[in-house]
């Protein structure tokens, strides 16, 4: 596995590496001792999973009556650490869950070799996990543009999973773009933390 | 609550004492010369008792000073004339007026008005229209805005559009909404609310629906909803990240962005989720597409060429041409009623404003002056351009005259307004 990681993670490297070039950006290790799913809502709230999937629609001419709640999925989460799972051993690469991108970049670097390999193993070894890669993208620029560069990052992920060996039938890349920072704030700071994909098991 | 200021920089004028008691949502900036405005006199209507503020000509005199083609000349210091025997057309032409507006509202037996109105030619000295109305109070801003348009309509020969509506989606706290207001940023009403992101919205031609992308499936997914009812559906929820609706002119289909083949793809799929089909070819980023009021031409962004352009394809497929090649970012395409103005965004020096592209001969010219503009739709009488800036760190909505010389701001204070839409 190392050894066909190794080729294939420096091809897409190369083939993107016209888009970088400055030095890397900081990456911090965020992921430690955090609760495990949906840590792309963070910064929107503790609370967000109980409003994921119900949205509410109100007639225009209807003076506040309120519409039918939809069908959206609500994701398992939170459900409590049970012993053993590797996942989420603080010092495993597998606690690792977030891959960050340079300014306008899409190339996954080096850096994340292990954990992307940490995952792949797990993916492999346990077929019926699912995981969706969440792309996400700084602040500037146009939202529709950026979900789309959110996604272009999420599928960079998505395709050095691939390489591993991960089928597409376990792993969905989806963009969150702009939409939900993790820091809210208008520094460089925060958009480093915000261009970044997050794997997030649908069970955890 | 909406609050509203006018603002008159370079003019200087006489509306600031009435504006500051009013809660309209404008503000208004006028740049530059009044040059090929019609100055207009809106003499206060004669009020009845218990009537509705702020008043008729107040509402109906900011949608006219937003349109940037009409200058409004102050009304004080002289009679009041209701009826046309009563009008001095020396003391009006004196003051510079080229036309006024005179009226008068009654009260009716059941709570109701009358309001009768008048568009008197000042030089001619005769009537260019005139109307009554018998209404319930909750009509009455509806009044202000069809009085603007009547009155926009004589003096320009162009129809008004102040009777048309906004979309846009407000930001409190963690808290989303869609909502629908007048085109004026009044009376705004919530049509979805939601604990995660909503984005893109876009009414259908005749208005009757909307649509946009949720995320409250923990992923991008495109809806289409009823205006009358609420009820809704999602069209387009495949695998991946499912945005930037765009209706077609006839209402039938909608241009979407989906990466169920990867990379971001523009397919045109029946607004009842039916028939999909690819449009454009390729792994770069294809997206914001938008229709030219013919049907024929999807405009979008691609970054096909390096860094986000604007390009456009047959709407039944084949070759893609560039559009924009000015600037190393242009992007969300919106294409006037009558095809032949692009407006977009473009970014020059780290700042985001909104363009305006005259495409039969590659013109382009800024139409603003802030740095973080998003979303420009055009009215729907193509007259001026409605987007999404950032001021004082929180989105407001803001409208510009094609000219950009007239600006104008929807504020409300404590939430984030962004991602307007402008409908019939």
């Amino acid at each position: 596995m190392t050894k066909l990681f190794a080729p294939l993670l420096l091809a897409l490297i190369v083939t993107g590496c016209g888009t970088t070039g400055g030095p890397s950006a900081t990456v911090e290790d965020r992921t430690g001792g955090k609760p495990e799913a949906g840590s792309s809502t963070q910064t929107t709230g503790a609370d967000s999973k109980a409003t994921t999937g119900a949205a509410e629609t109100t007639p225009l001419t209807g003076a506040g009556v309120a519409g039918s709640t939809l069908d959206g999925k609500q994701l398992d989460g939170g459900s409590g650490n049970f012993a053993g799972d590797p996942r989420k051993d603080p010092d495993s690469p597998l606690a690792k869950r977030s891959i960050f991108f340079d300014y306008d970049s899409f190339v996954v670097k080096d850096e994340y070799r292990g954990v992307l390999e940490a995952h792949a193993g797990y993916l492999l070894a346990n077929k019926d996990a699912r995981a969706i890669l969440q792309g996400n993208t700084d602040e500037r620029g146009s939202r529709e543009y950026n979900l789309a560069l959110g996604q272009k990052r999420a599928e960079a992920v998505r395709k050095a999973l691939g390489l591993l060996g991960v089928g597409d039938v376990q792993i969905e890349a989806v963009s969150f773009g702009e939409e939900k920072p993790r820091n809210e704030a208008d520094t460089e700071e925060a958009f480093a933390e915000n261009r970044r994909v997050d794997l997030v098991y649908t069970d955890e | 609550m909406l609050r509203a200021v006018l603002v008159f920089p370079l003019m200087g004028l006489m509306l600031l004492a009435n504006a500051l008691t009013a809660r309209a949502a404008m503000e208004i900036q006028v740049i530059g010369g009044a040059a090929n405005k019609i100055a207009l006199a809106m003499v206060p209507f004669r009020a009845a008792p218990g009537q509705p503020q702020p008043s008729l000509t107040q509402i109906a005199g900011d949608d006219l000073n937003r349109s940037g083609q009409i200058r409004l000349v102050d009304t004080s210091g002289v009679p009041t004339p209701f009826e046309p025997a009563q009008v001095n057309y020396a003391t009006w032409r004196g003051k510079g007026a080229e036309a006024l507006v005179i009226g008068q509202v009654s009260a009716l037996p059941g709570g109701r008005f009358e309001v009768r109105f008048r568009v008197l030619d000042a030089v001619k000295q005769t009537q260019l229209a005139g109307f009554s109305y018998n209404i319930a109070p909750e009509q009455w801003r509806a009044t202000a805005h069809q009085i603007a348009d009547i009155v926009y309509e004589k003096l320009t020969g162009t129809k008004g559009a102040f009777s048309s509506r906004i979309a846009y989606v407000q930001k409190q706290g963690k808290k989303f909404e869609l909502r629908v207001a007048d085109a004026d940023g009044q009376n705004p009403r919530t049509v979805v609310r939601s604990g995660e992101p909503l984005i893109s919205p876009m009414f259908s031609p005749d208005g009757a629906r909307v649509v946009y992308v949720s995320f409250e499936d923990r992923k991008p997914v495109v809806y289409v909803q009823s205006l009358a009812d609420g009820s809704r559906r999602k069209v387009a929820a495949f695998k991946g990240s499912n945005s930037a609706p765009a209706w077609s002119p006839d209402g039938r289909r909608l241009a979407v962005v989906l990466t169920r083949d990867a990379a971001s793809q523009i397919y045109l799929i029946n607004a009842d989720g039916s028939g999909l089909k690819r449009l454009t070819e390729g792994g770069n980023i294809d997206t914001e597409p938008v229709f030219s009021p013919d049907g024929q031409t999807v405009y979008f962004t691609s970054d096909r060429g390096g860094s986000p352009q604007i390009y456009k394809v047959p709407a039944n497929g084949g070759e893609a041409r560039r559009v924009t090649f000015s600037g190393s970012y242009n992007v969300s395409p919106a294409v006037s009623p009558d095809g032949r103005l692009l407006a977009f965004i473009s970014r020059d020096e780290g700042r985001f404003r909104v363009a305006l592209l005259e495409l039969a001969t590659g013109q382009t010219r800024m139409l603003t002056d802030t740095a973080r503009d998003e979303s420009p739709a055009f009215a729907p009488n193509g007259q001026s351009v409605l987007y999404a800036t950032v001021q004082g760190g929180r989105g407001v909505l803001g409208t510009v005259s094609l000219d950009g010389r007239t600006r104008s701001r929807l504020s409300e204070s404590g939430v984030d307004a962004r991602e307007p839409a402008w409908g019939p």
